[in-house]
């Protein structure tokens, strides 16, 4: 186990940058998820961590080694790929025990690290088949038992999940989360999938065009993301973006382009007169008959909760309420806002105030 | 309502047609009578000859095994069954070994990829008499290239015998096959080698291979069935190959590099001996089921093809 450090890590594919100075520390044990919109740079981190695509600028560290130079197989580093990556030609028990095969290990050894291993995932009968006779979850967790036989410094996945349908990805995502409290192997995990990473990881890093946008805990970036990328990336449905202005008589009043009046929870005096847009989360919403009058547009139950489309200050905005809402597309319904879940973003640079 | 136009009964035609197996040997009728035609016809007229002593202008009579029977005590005959098992034995394993090499190089992400893609497949592409003849004139006993180029490097200090000699007229022809057939190993292995997903590679050396040990356990395994394809093509191919030594030695000297193929077309067509010509091509036959077997069971799926989905 190794914490990694990224210091001012940058990549360019020709004179394409596509990593433009990354800083991430990863502490010992932790589980760690990129997460960005694909095209962000956050796989090509992940392969640059393991060795896979060169650096072009700064500096890589595992543990307190510098591994810039080093290659893929020097840096004690088990991968799981989006595609599995399993040898065809080899049976589940082959492809577990191959990097102990390279390394020359005995047969007894083999087995002893490949058995509990197995044991862990659920594999033992299927050890004997090829990856071609298993399912996809199967597949995925012979991938595991790949990485696990290694009992490397760091995990790294690829978009493991991807593959998978719903239901799986929901079961995988648990037993990969058990996994890494079992083994305390520190992880970095590269998804596209935002609930992925807020269910998973212990921080997050959103990418968004080769740089950090924010780095935390996952409510942290849910209660108080950065900027207008993290706001709008984390969370689902996700934040409304409203335009506006603050009130200049009145900085906890803030009024949309349509004249719209919402309330502001943390007045800031010093953006009086600029531009600004007004997050409001969907589950922000509660229904209350003295609020402020929104034009149902869709709805749709679920059951737990119901979710709507409506119109407020002239845009559409994503609604979801815990109860039932016995309303029909047209119809209007007031609604109070939880003023300690909105915020308030500077237009122009898309901070947060 | 809907079963009124059940009740007219339907002709034979119509039935003929609704009928399945009817309906596939009608469509593959077309094709049987292409096959039987211009496949089956001038194989079965070639066997038939073997049995009989039909010469040029002559009609034949069922001679049943005579020609075999002198085939058998004819020393020739047996020289070139040596040669061509020598030729084709030789030949494939130097085209497998510089075409799988070959195509390794060209799967790397070299500048001008395609371009040096296109370039190998010269040979492959220029007919084979014209190469022959090219040949020709590298072999030549007084103006060859290679003898000058070597004789100018101080190396040797006169002309290299090259068709004249048996050892150096096998070698010089082998040379030249393989220099022919190297592109189609090469592209066809390419080929194969571009089915193989770079992330078995990446997870190869994570895992910790060499790259020796990445193309030992991965690259290789992967690719043996369409080496197993490739190479009884090129098995074949250099089997009943034929032009190559028609130009460039007819078969000799002393019939040092008379191959099966060479030798049926000399006793047949010059010779005039139809039913013995006809008789040394049927004898290869044995030689091409052969390596046809072969390939049926190299070809055959191994386990780890089989079962499931991608």
């Amino acid at each position: 186990m190794a914490s990694v450090d990224f210091v001012n890590v940058k990549k360019s594919f020709g004179s394409h940058p596509v990593i433009k100075g990354v800083d991430v520390e990863i502490a010992d044990g932790e589980f760690v998820i990129l997460v960005g919109p694909s095209g962000c740079g956050k796989s090509t981190l992940l392969r640059m961590l393991a060795g896979l695509e060169n650096i072009s600028a700064g500096e890589i560290r595992i543990g307190d080694k510098v591994v810039n130079r080093l290659a893929p197989k020097e840096r004690d580093i088990a991968m799981v790929f989006q595609n599995y990556a399993l040898y065809p030609h080899m049976t589940v028990a082959e492809n577990m025990a191959f990097s102990l095969k390279l390394k020359g290990a005995s047969k007894a050894e083999i087995e002893t690290r490949v058995k509990p291993a197995a044991e862990i995932l659920g594999l033992t009968p299927l050890l004997d088949r090829y990856p071609r006779q298993l399912s996809g979850g199967q597949r995925q967790r012979v991938a595991m038992g790949r990485a696990i036989v290694r009992d490397p410094q760091v995990f790294l996945f690829d978009e493991p999940l991807s593959n998978l349908d719903a239901k799986l990805r929901v079961a995988m995502r648990a037993e990969i989360k058990e996994l890494h409290q079992r083994l305390k192997t520190t992880t970095v995990y590269v998804t596209h999938d935002q609930i992925e990473a807020m269910t998973m990881a212990d921080k997050i890093v959103v990418m968004h065009d080769g740089i950090v946008e924010q780095i935390g805990a996952p409510l942290e970036l849910y209660d108080q993301p950065a900027n207008l990328f993290v706001a709008g990336f984390i969370g689902s449905p996700a934040m409304n973006m409203i335009k506006g202005r603050l009130d200049p008589e009145n900085a906890s009043r803030f009024i949309a382009l349509d004249g719209t009046v919402l309330p502001v929870g943390k007045p800031v005096e010093a953006a009086k007169g600029k531009d600004l847009i007004y997050g409001l989360r969907p589950e922000s919403m509660r229904l209350d008959g003295s609020g402020i009058p929104i034009t149902v547009v869709v709805i749709e139950p679920t059951g737990s909760e119901t979710q709507m489309m409506a119109k407020l200050a002239g845009v559409d905005v994503a609604c979801v309420f815990h109860e039932r809402v016995a309303a029909r597309p047209g119809d209007i319904i007031n609604v109070a806002i939880d003023t300690r879940s909105t915020h308030l973003f500077d237009a122009e640079s898309g901070r947060r105030l | 309502m809907s079963t009124t136009s059940s009740e007219t009964r339907p002709s034979f035609l119509t039935s003929l047609f609704r009928n399945n197996n009817a309906l596939g040997v009608m469509f593959m009728l077309p094709a049987a009578v292409f096959l039987v035609c211009f496949l089956t016809y001038p194989l079965g007229l070639g066997v038939w000859l073997g049995f009989t002593d039909t010469k040029i202008g002559r009609d034949g009579i069922f001679i049943g095994l005579e020609n075999y029977e002198f085939l058998w005590g004819d020393s020739v005959f047996w020289l070139s069954v040596f040669n061509t098992v020598l030729y084709t034995f030789v030949a494939s394993v130097l085209k497998f070994g510089l075409g799988l090499w070959l195509a390794l190089i060209l799967n790397e992400n070299l500048p001008f990829k395609s371009f040096f893609r296109a370039i190998v497949l010269l040979p492959w592409v220029v007919p084979t008499v014209l190469s022959a003849l090219a040949f020709w004139w590298i072999y030549d006993a007084q103006f060859s290239i290679v003898s000058w180029s070597l004789m100018q490097l101080g190396l040797i200090d006169h002309p290299i015998n090259f068709l004249g000699d048996p050892v150096n007229a096998r070698a010089s022809v082998i040379a030249a096959n393989v220099w022919r057939g190297i592109p189609f190993v090469a592209i066809s292995l390419l080929a194969g080698l571009q089915t193989i997903s770079p992330s078995l590679q990446e997870a190869a050396s994570l895992d910790g291979a060499t790259s020796w040990q990445r193309f030992r356990y991965v690259t290789l395994p992967m690719l043996t069935p369409i080496i197993a394809v490739v190479m009884t093509f090129s098995v074949l191919f250099t089997f009943t190959d034929f032009q190559l030594i028609y130009v460039l030695t007819k078969g000799g000297p002393v019939n040092a590099t008379h191959l099966m193929a060479t030798l049926s077309f000399q006793r047949g067509i010059p010779g005039g001996q139809l039913g013995e010509g006809a008789a040394i091509a049927v004898a290869m036959i044995p030689f091409l089921l052969a390596s046809i077997l072969f390939s049926f069971f190299g070809l055959q799926r191994r386990k780890w093809q089989q079962g499931g989905q991608d």
